[in-house]
């Protein structure tokens, strides 16, 4: 691997990323290839609660959700993971368990990543003991922000290391890096420390991900594939509310890195009310008939 | 996440030289635009002084489908007879109503004629192409709201064009004779057609042989708007017909798009008249990609540049030219995004590159990729399905090309780009203006001065910076050299259509 230098912006040219995006939202995608891509997102989703009011209850019935998201399709894919907070992942270890579905813990003092390294190590080691399979960080937007690559680039590998055999989603909480150069050089900086995921957003700040952002964040990853033969994952996160949403970014990935990407090792989409709006496009497809929001289990 | 691992083996890469599969998973299910909107007739007849009118010789051409060969419709064929009626008519309008109503009343009429375009859009868009193979993408993002952009514009200079031209007093010419190609037949029509009608002139149009169907569905919105009788005559026709009117006595001003072999016989002709012209001809735009560029942006912008409408574009950028240091990424990625091209039925809605327009040019592409291969060029074409019947070519490049290769040289207008490599912006700038053309180009670089400098170096009627075919009615358009004389579109196009006193 060459060394990298983080002081060379890799140039993006802002205009012309959202013009490609418009182009890919121009894909008019029917019939069977639609529903190959409704059951396809569904299973990358990872159903994802993360309030300050989240109780043993609420863990538990998302979870029961997560693994049959809809009783009248009982041949749906499952999901691929629940995202919880670290108290909440023996909860949803326990509820998952005999399931392939992974548990993931947001973890380093999320959302804003504010406390001491040392406490973030624990708080990803804590949540890892617990169980979980997939550990989310967020990194320092303010360091970053500063300039400090090296800081940010540091704290990832310990966070890295404290995962063990956990996988790591770093954040990069596009939303306040504010050009697509910072978030071409955080997920750079992301990838080189360790990464197997990069991620957009925490949720918590608007914007959260956009189809722009992911597009910059793919092609990031491409060239890190093409330099170093290693797939890194993608998982854009907040925002992305309608299965018509999500088909589009499955064609931004599909045309930008293949088919190897296609699938919930390499992509996930960070959502929590975008399963029944897919739910509903899959029945529509399937009986030609749109049901009505009651008959979609709200968890 | 143990079994994460497992997929990467299954994968194999699209092309041989790439890491990545376009191809193994997730095919997008034909999304056909439907045309049964579209009346198309059996036949169509000539349209002179408001009427539809059999040709004097009763001779028929026929229009092909080039994604299926199949027959469109037949066009009446225009002689020596069929075209001075035309231009009788179009004097006898000039002289007539259309001198006396007021410009404000013309405005109306280009202004009627945009809005019942756009109201039509879609069938245009259908019609364009069935007749010429064009994706509906492009037909229907491109093409069809472009050419209603040019009328509304036009519409609005025509009772402003003492202020177009402050201190001086512009007249009409008279009769205008234009003859439109068959790349973008509807939106040539609407560069020639708008600009003459707002200075007040009257107008015999021939569109090409292989693309007149959308002329035709124009012609019955003319008849349609109540624009007096003889002010827009289209007549359909080959070479000769367009010869035809290039050589009529009474046309005053002659407005040609087409190639530079047919414009020098047309300047020829022409040499000794008082008709004034205006040519925009052939063209072999350069485009430059510096280190510093956006690279994935600009591999985009080469995409749009070359492959746009199948590459029959005058102003297509068919040269690449890429800075050493990061020309092997660039190829790479250009490799890359060809897989992701997707060749195939021009009305399927996810079609990036339809159909070649005419057996023709297809046979002549064809010759340019013989000529490439024998002059040692290598050749990569994408791995795509392409449809049995019909005329289509996969995207191609060309490496290992240079500037005394035939390929690098002439105008091919197909979906061919040639890739040769630069050390110095000197050594680009000198590369890229060492053609006969001139009429376009563009520039990757993230660096402002960079732009500036390199493109007012380039000798090139438009000089496009980090992007490529951006058109819009107020920027004018024509060449230098041997891509034309003459500016169309803007300000400028105004002034191709009037005299100033």
């Amino acid at each position: 691997m060459s060394v990298q230098n983080f002081l060379k912006v890799t140039p993006i040219d802002h205009v012309a990323v959202h013009e490609k995006v418009s182009r890919f939202n121009t894909r008019s995608i029917k019939k069977e290839s639609k529903v190959q891509a409704l059951k396809m997102a569904l299973s990358m989703m990872d159903l994802t609660t993360l309030e300050g009011n989240d109780s043993v209850g609420k863990v538990k019935q998302l979870c029961q959700k997560a693994r049959q998201p809809h009783p009248a399709m009982p041949d749906l894919p499952s999901v691929a993971a629940v995202c919880v907070y670290p108290r909440m992942v023996k909860v949803a270890k326990d509820s998952l368990k005999g399931t392939k579905i992974n548990v993931a813990s947001v973890a380093t003092a999320f959302p804003s990543g504010m406390s001491p390294l040392s406490i973030r190590i624990d708080d990803t080691k804590y949540a890892v003991s617990e169980g979980a399979d997939e550990i989310d960080m967020v990194i320092s937007r303010g360091a970053f922000l500063q300039g400090e690559y090296n800081l940010v680039f540091d704290e990832i590998a310990a966070i890295k290391e404290a995962c063990g055999a956990a996988h790591l989603k770093v954040i990069l909480e596009t939303g306040e890096l504010h050009t697509y150069e910072n978030v071409r050089l955080a997920s750079d900086i992301a990838m080189h420390a360790g990464a197997d995921f990069i991620k957009t957003s925490t949720g918590k700040i608007s914007p959260a991900a956009t189809q722009p952002v992911t597009l910059v964040m793919l092609e990031a990853i491409r060239d890190y594939y093409y330099e170093t033969n290693k797939m890194i994952g993608m998982k854009p996160a907040g925002g992305i509310r309608t299965a018509k949403q999500a088909i589009q970014y499955l064609v931004i990935v599909k045309e930008t890195l293949g088919a190897a990407w296609l699938n919930p090792d390499y992509f996930r989409f960070g959502a929590s009310s975008l399963a029944n709006d897919v739910l509903k496009q899959i029945v529509t497809q399937e009986t030609g008939m749109y049901q009505g929001s009651d008959y979609f289990s709200l968890d | 996440m143990s079994e994460s691992k497992t997929n990467e083996t299954t994968y194999k890469p699209t092309s041989p030289n790439s890491k990545l599969d376009f191809a193994s998973l997730w095919d997008y299910a034909p999304a056909p635009e439907s045309a049964a909107n579209l009346e198309v007739k059996k036949r169509y007849e000539l349209f002179i002084d408001g009427k539809f009118v059999k040709p004097t010789k009763g001779r028929y051409f026929k229009s092909i489908n080039p994604a299926n060969g199949k027959e469109v419709a037949e066009f009446a064929e225009a002689t020596q007879k069929d075209v001075d009626k035309a231009v009788k008519a179009a004097r006898k309008a000039y002289e007539g109503e259309w001198s006396r109503i007021s410009a404000k009343t013309r405005a109306k009429y280009i202004y009627r004629l945009a809005r019942m375009l756009q109201e039509r859009a879609r069938e245009f868009a259908i019609a364009e192409s069935i007749d010429g193979g064009k994706p509906i993408r492009e037909s229907r993002d491109v093409d069809v709201p472009l050419a209603a952009a040019h009328f509304f514009y036009y519409a609005g200079w025509a009772d402003k064009l003492d202020y177009a031209f402050p201190g001086k007093k512009p007249e009409s010419l008279g009769v205008c004779g234009q003859i439109i190609p068959w790349n973008f037949p509807m939106l040539m029509l609407s560069w020639k057609i708008a600009p003459a009608l707002a200075c007040g002139n009257t107008i015999v149009l021939k569109p090409a042989e292989t693309t007149p169907l959308t002329a035709m569905l124009f012609a019955e919105l003319v008849k349609d708007a109540g624009i007096p009788h003889g002010v827009i005559n289209i007549v359909t026709g080959a070479g000769a017909t367009g010869a035809e009117i290039v050589n009529h006595k009474d046309v005053n001003k002659i407005a040609f798009t087409g190639s530079t072999k047919v414009g020098k016989i047309i300047k020829r002709s022409l040499a000794g008249t008082d008709k004034k012209y205006t040519l925009e001809l052939g063209g072999k735009g350069a485009i430059i990609v510096f280190e510093d560029a956006a690279i994935d942006q600009a591999v985009e912008g080469i995409i749009n540049a070359i492959y746009f409408n199948q590459g029959h574009v005058c102003c297509a950028g068919s040269r690449l030219f890429v800075q050493e240091s990061v020309a092997d990424k660039v190829i790479q990625k250009l490799k890359d995004r060809l897989e992701t091209l997707i060749v195939g039925d021009p009305l399927d809605k996810n079609t990036d590159i339809g159909a070649i327009n005419s057996r023709q040019q297809f046979d002549n592409i064809n010759k340019y990729l013989e000529i490439g291969l024998q002059e040692g060029a290598e050749m990569y074409q994408s791995n795509c399905k392409i449809p049995e019947n019909g005329y289509f070519i996969r995207p191609t490049l060309l490496t290992n090309v240079s500037q005394s290769n035939r390929v690098v040289q002439e105008e091919i207008f197909g979906p061919v780009l040639t890739v040769q490599t630069f050390r110095t912006a000197d050594e680009a700038v000198e590369k890229a203006n060492n053609t006969p053309y001139g009429l376009a180009s563009g520039v990757w670089t993230d660096k402002g001065s960079k732009i500036f400098k390199v493109g007012s170096e380039l000798r090139a009627g438009v000089v496009w910076a980090n992007t490529y075919n951006k058109f819009d009615p107020t920027s004018p358009f024509g060449g230098y050299k041997e891509s034309g004389v003459g500016r169309e579109g803007g300000l400028h196009g105004l002034a191709a259509y009037v005299n100033l006193k």
